[in-house]
């Protein structure tokens, strides 16, 4: 479509202001948490952030180190003033986050790529009613699992596990996984697969020699779906992992810290912003298969 | 003699050894490897990277020895049970994650919050009949309409102002980054917007300051009923207007250039345009955005429970299952409030599926 706009200087102006004062509103909340999360307690309890532009000295980095610290952390603030204050061990957080992401994001794909692998190329009975449950099982929203999967995990000493919430992860996430993966592998050309075959490969040499590279765009933008997905989830993270320190993740952590730290402006901001910085950073390096991925996953359940 | 035993009974019965022991030795890895992590004190550094070899490496294994297996069989069973091979541990997976608890959940919302008796509907009754649950439909019905509408109308002017912009890529980066973050950051962002300070005290949230600045009195906004849930909605369509925009984006340079010249042509100015050719034209999209959109809102939880917990009358449906669940542990209620849910969202997410199968996938 043409720039209709770009004709009249006067429109192309108003358009450009309108928008800034959009992107200004948008921004603006996520402006105010990064300078309050480098501005120190004293000034975040006091002062709107805004007036940190005018007095911009004493900005600082303690917050982060408490945050990021141990249940007992040390530091010299700017008055030179030895502060022993209790952290709230995001670091432990952090690490535990990608501990049941990593596995959260590849266990999926690989069952849903082989899965979607063998609807769209192979044959068995019941391969039409099997792949139809399983677009049907896209609009069982997850909370329906919680109670029942919970059982389980009791039974089986799960809960509080990885293995577990990895597996949680992997169930909810497989839907969707095997529609949009089996829509792209279907779609590769069959005279690629029969010469394989033809050949005498096995049907796991054709799948992990042929299939998973021609299907890689698809499966990024899945992989970074469901990597948004799972490290932002609490629902699921509250309820397998439950809540002991040495396995939950962030967004729990920031989720406790809000109840317990409701009024520490300074370090709630500088928390939520380590729950964000992965996810930003692949925002802006890989924003082309983002958008694929959120636009390819928003039909999750 | 001797070279007949080794050829006809030694090498198969050893081959047949081989075929048991490869997936013996790949299940005792496995094993050791899960009760590692389920009962080891090892430093978390160390448990973390064992956990994450050990998951992901243990399900190219699995793959790995189920074909191992597989085709040591008979040629015959070996075809037959190949598919399963692929197919056979997503089913299994779904089938214990999604499908037996649907069906479990639909058994349980007949009975009582143990679990022991029969009760008939009286969890469904009680799910349409009490006050909050009453409050908790209506506020969903509210985060629909107004999420849903906010974030589409947001998105439909911020894509059409882009489209019509030198600047477009930057502007829609700045709307489309809150995707990225999670609703319990957001949630945290948000908190500080509305921050609350008793009157003459300086104002720490913006929000608070601007209606200082023009001579309104602070309000804790949280608590204000029944515009508290206004300002949670807000939060929603802060999030999800970047994936509206980019998506009716996508559609607005599908417009063929020709009908708008044409438009042009017969004298029609800028707003008609739009109106009368550009909407019309991306209905559809506007369509699937909107359902998207609205499934989100009805399955809205996180926003909720970091920033009210359901207090002040801002109870939803998925926040009231929770509490039911792990609150007051009612399995019954729960699971009833839960199937209820699930029905709301069927007919939405089946036409979302429709549209969905309609366009392009990637």
């Amino acid at each position: 479509m043409k720039r209709i706009g770009e004709r009249r200087s006067s429109t192309t102006l108003v358009v450009t202001s309108l928008l800034a004062v959009l992107v200004l509103i948008w921004s603006v909340p996520i402006i105010g948490l990064l300078i309050s999360s480098i501005r120190p307690k004293s000034a975040v309890q006091s002062t709107g952030w805004w007036k940190a532009f005018v007095n911009s000295s004493d900005l600082t980095l303690d917050n982060y180190r408490q945050v990021l610290g141990g249940s007992s952390y040390t530091f010299v603030d700017s008055a030179g003033n030895i502060v022993r204050a209790s952290g709230d061990n995001l670091s432990q957080a952090f690490l535990n986050s990608l501990t049941v992401t990593i596995p959260s994001v590849i266990i999926p794909l690989l069952i849903a790529s082989a899965a979607a692998f063998g609807f769209a190329w192979l044959d068995f009975p019941g391969r039409k009613t099997f792949f139809t449950i399983v677009v049907a099982l896209l609009v069982v929203p997850l909370q329906i699992a919680l109670i029942p999967i919970l059982r389980d995990y009791q039974t089986l000493r799960l809960t509080g596990s990885y293995l577990g919430i990895w597996l949680a992860h992997t169930g909810f996430g497989l839907p969707l996984g095997i529609y949009l993966l089996h829509n792209y592998i279907s779609t590769i050309p069959r005279d690629i697969f029969e010469s394989a075959f033809l050949d005498g490969a096995r049907p796991m040499v054709v799948f992990s020699r042929l299939v998973l590279p021609l299907a890689v765009p698809a499966i990024a933008s899945l992989a970074i779906f469901q990597f948004l997905w799972v490290w932002n989830d609490l629902l699921v993270a509250l309820v397998f992992l439950g809540g002991t320190d040495n396995v939950a993740v962030l967004t729990q952590k920031l989720a406790s810290m809000v109840g317990s730290r409701g009024q520490d402006w300074h370090l709630l901001t500088s928390g939520a912003f380590i729950t964000m910085i992965i996810p930003l950073i692949v925002f802006f390096s890989l924003q082309r298969y983002f958008v694929q991925g959120l636009m390819a996953g928003s039909v999750k359940g | 003699m001797e070279q007949k035993l080794w050829q006809h009974v030694l090498v198969p019965v050893g081959k047949i050894l081989i075929s048991i022991l490869i997936p013996l030795i790949a299940f005792v890895l496995l094993w050791a490897g899960f009760i590692f992590l389920r009962d080891s004190n090892a430093p978390q550094t160390v448990i973390a990277v064992v956990a994450i070899i050990w998951g992901v490496g243990g399900v190219a294994l699995l793959f790995y020895v189920a074909d191992y297996v597989v085709n040591k069989l008979p040629v015959v069973l070996a075809k037959k049970l190949q598919p399963f091979v692929f197919v056979g541990p997503a089913l299994a997976i779904l089938a214990w994650y999604l499908f037996i608890p649907t069906v479990r959940s639909l058994y349980l919302s007949f009975f009582g919050p143990r679990s022991e008796n029969f009760v008939g509907l009286k969890n469904y009754i009680y799910a349409f009949t009490d006050p909050t649950m009453l409050q908790a439909f209506i506020n969903n019905l509210m985060w629909i309409i107004f999420g849903t509408g906010g974030a589409v109308g947001f998105g439909l002017l911020i894509a059409l102002l882009a489209d019509r912009s030198k600047l477009e890529k930057v502007f829609k980066s700045i709307i489309f980054m809150p995707m990225a973050i999670s609703f319990v950051g957001a949630g945290v962002i948000w908190r500080f917007v509305y921050a609350y300070k008793p009157p003459g005290e300086d104002q720490v949230g913006i929000l608070n300051a601007l209606v200082t600045l023009f001579g309104g009195n602070p309000q804790a906004w949280f608590t204000l009923r029944p515009w508290n849930n206004i300002f949670l909605i807000v939060i929603l369509i802060w999030l999800q207007t970047g994936y509206a925009m980019v998506i009716i984006s996508a559609a607005l340079k599908g417009v063929p250039s020709s009908i708008i010249e044409a438009g042009r042509i017969d004298g029609a100015g800028e707003i008609r345009i739009i109106r009368s050719i550009i909407i019309p034209y991306i209905t559809s999209t506007l369509v699937t955005v909107s359902t998207t959109i609205i499934i989100i809102s009805l399955k809205i939880f996180d926003i909720v429970f970091t920033m009210t917990n359901g207090n002040y009358g801002t109870e939803v449906i998925a926040s009231m299952q929770y509490k039911q669940m792990f609150r007051f542990y009612d399995y019954g209620r729960g699971s009833a409030i839960a199937i209820v849910l699930v029905i709301a969202v069927i007919p939405v997410m089946w036409y979302n599926l429709k549209q969905f199968g309609k366009r392009e996938g990637f």
